[in-house]
């Protein structure tokens, strides 16, 4: 592979050998025996849990999966039935669709979107005042405590009684509600998305904030003097100038959404009914509650396929970084 | 991310007006920053401040009025964290956090170190290949290791016993999927290391073993510990990966706990605050005490 380390990895090793001419062989032949020693437990480590489990999955995919085990050959009987005949996956019949699916796209498009608006319009505000660091402390606190602990927050916040959640009784104070948040199909995923949104805005204030910092004064001075209005220095400088932070943000944001489980499992265990499910959570319960494996299998297969095209971004990112 | 200090430091893009007038009026043009900065401080504070002052309310009250009016009762009690420690199984999960967490946070940033020294200063063939690898494992979502790992250890239980009902299973899955992500980070960090200093080892004779152990161990502790204190939290935090590999409720670490607690006490709060608490309390502990740490981590980082 054309691929050259950013560092000087390659070379200790030569100067190594030329310092120690006569043992130039061995030398080779230990370094071998070195990396062998060093790399054994992650090699052995990856491949039973991480390499052979995915093809494993993969196989067990196209199976009915009694049990887990490979009991009935059904080629792509899973897939055709996820896809086409199981409306708590996708349902394409009505417009807009619904099901785990089309949640993780309500998910990625509201949760990717307004994270990033807020956590850069936060970011910027908090560099103009002199308590910058302790409102970035309070925002980022949620990032520091489990899924769980959010999820019950947000449960308390959301209880549909005015005398136990907060926002029913703020609402209740302008005579409005009290709405079922958690317990309505038509609020419960914007709900779920508020919160986790909630928890990840800290995450991107901390990032964007650095990148806001790494843009010279001198620029927004300069832009400033030629008559430039802080709205315009805000879109016409800082978000282009913060641009390449903010996609490797999206793809970290992007990835959580794919990934997302224990917020959903906690706070409304893909409900009412199933309206609230996204993908990772129709793998666990496809998997164990319902003991449908290879159903279970095929959703893990569909979450490994949309993280492919993340896993290319990243590897495309690390050769180009190396090489400059 | 920046590594200079002014990433704590006052505000970068301003405008400073030298004038008295000037400097009024931009103080005058600030109010609306505070007012909006006020807001998004009450918004991220309140949902967990709510929590905090109901796990030590009386239940009774908790019942009667919301914790906003908690002014008006001023009664507290730490009766739901005694509940909810003896009665409701807290402190035996509290316990059982600690045996998944410690052994599934040393054992990757261990192996992972070792991984990360090999591909960063050893030689051997096809390295930048099987780096990418890794690059590209980081991605890998763990429900693909479900099913499968589940078997294998049903399938060695004749040999090693059932493992299914001990930490071992998930030790080993939290340690196998925080790889790739550990070498990834600690393989950047171990580059940046003097090469002079390494040589100069090897050329006085030391051992590839030694090498690791007495210099890039010592000078990379800041991104080993930094490493180690987000897989800590990750295990911590974890839900998932317990509902899958822990199989014996006894061993159920306390996200699983709350979440069992929800299923059968939906709206018993006292219980649910106190026991979310629990949960929160030692990453709550590590992110006040450590976050210095990893300021001077990083400072130390870019000093070097």
């Amino acid at each position: 592979m054309g691929f050259t380390p950013a560092a000087p990895a390659a070379e200790p090793a030569e100067t190594g050998r030329k310092a120690r001419k006569p043992k130039a062989n061995e030398n080779e032949g230990s370094n071998l025996k070195a990396a062998f020693f060093f790399l054994l437990p992650t090699a052995f480590l990856l491949l039973v849990f991480v390499v052979y489990p995915t093809i494993y999955t993969i196989a067990l995919s196209f199976d009915r999966g009694r049990r887990g085990q490979f009991t009935q050959f059904v080629g792509f009987d899973n897939y055709v039935n996820l896809f086409t005949k199981d409306p708590n996956f996708i349902d394409f019949s009505h417009f807009p669709p619904s099901g785990a699916l089309f949640n993780n796209v309500l998910w990625l498009v509201f949760y990717t979107s307004i994270v990033i608006f807020l956590g850069l319009i936060i970011a910027v505000l908090a560099s103009r005042v002199r308590y910058e660091s302790i409102i970035k402390a309070i925002v980022f606190l949620p990032m520091a405590i489990a899924a769980t602990a959010l999820a019950v927050i947000w449960r308390f916040v959301y209880d549909p009684s005015p005398q136990t959640g907060l926002l029913n009784a703020i609402l209740g104070v302008a005579h409005v509600g009290p709405i079922s948040w958690l317990g309505d199909p038509g609020f419960v995923n914007a709900s779920l998305i508020a919160a986790g949104i909630w928890g990840s805005v800290g995450f991107a204030t901390v990032i964007l904030s650095a990148a806001i910092k790494s843009i010279s004064t001198e620029v927004i001075e300069a832009a400033r003097c030629d008559g430039a209005n802080e709205i315009q220095i805000f879109r016409r400088i800082i978000v282009p100038m913060v641009s390449l932070p903010i996609s490797v943000l999206a793809v970290t944001l992007i990835v959580n959404v794919i990934k997302l489980f224990d917020l959903i499992f906690v706070m409304t265990s893909g409900g009412p009914g199933t309206s609230s499910r996204v993908i990772a959570f129709t793998m666990y319960q496809e998997s164990f509650p319902s003991g449908q494996f290879g159903k279970g299998a095929a959703v893990a297969v569909v979450m490994l396929v949309i993280l492919i095209p993340v896993m290319v971004f990243n590897i495309r990112r690390f050769r180009t970084e190396s090489v400059t | 991310m920046s590594t200079t200090p002014d990433v704590l430091a006052g505000p970068a893009i301003q405008a400073r007006p030298t004038t008295l007038s000037g400097r009024i009026l931009q103080s005058l043009n600030k109010t609306p920053i505070h007012i909006m900065l006020g807001i998004v401080a009450v918004i991220w504070l309140a949902p967990t401040i709510g929590l905090l002052v109901t796990s030590f309310r009386p239940q009774a009250d908790i019942q009667a009025t919301g914790w906003w009016q908690t002014l008006g009762t001023l009664r507290f009690t730490a009766d739901n964290y005694a509940s909810v420690l003896n009665s409701q199984g807290m402190l035996r999960s509290f316990v059982n956090n600690l045996i998944i967490s410690i052994p599934s946070t040393l054992l990757p940033v261990t192996i992972a170190s070792l991984a990360a020294f090999a591909f960063s200063w050893i030689r051997f063939p096809l390295r930048d290949t099987m780096f990418l690898v890794i690059v590209g494992l980081m991605m890998v979502p763990a429900q693909v290791a479900f099913i499968p790992v589940l078997q294998l250890f049903q399938a060695v239980a004749p040999i090693t016993g059932n493992l299914l009902t001990g930490f071992v299973p998930i030790w080993l899955a939290h340690t196998a999927f925080a790889l790739p992500f550990g070498i990834f980070l600690l393989r950047n960090f171990f580059i940046t290391l003097p090469k002079d200093l390494i040589e100069a080892a090897r050329i006085d004779g030391a051992s590839t073993i030694g090498i690791f152990r007495t210099i890039v161990v010592p000078l990379s502790v800041p991104a080993i510990a930094a490493y180690g204190i987000f897989q800590f939290l990750w295990v911590w935090n974890d839900l998932l990966m317990a509902l899958v590999f822990v199989q014996n409720a006894s061993n159920n670490p306390m996200t699983r706990q709350i979440s069992s607690l929800l299923g059968q006490y939906g709206s018993e709060w006292h219980l649910l605050a106190a026991s979310a608490f629990l949960l929160m309390v030692v990453p709550l502990i590590v992110f006040f005490s450590l976050q210095r740490f990893f300021v001077q981590g990083l400072l130390a980082g870019s000093v070097k």
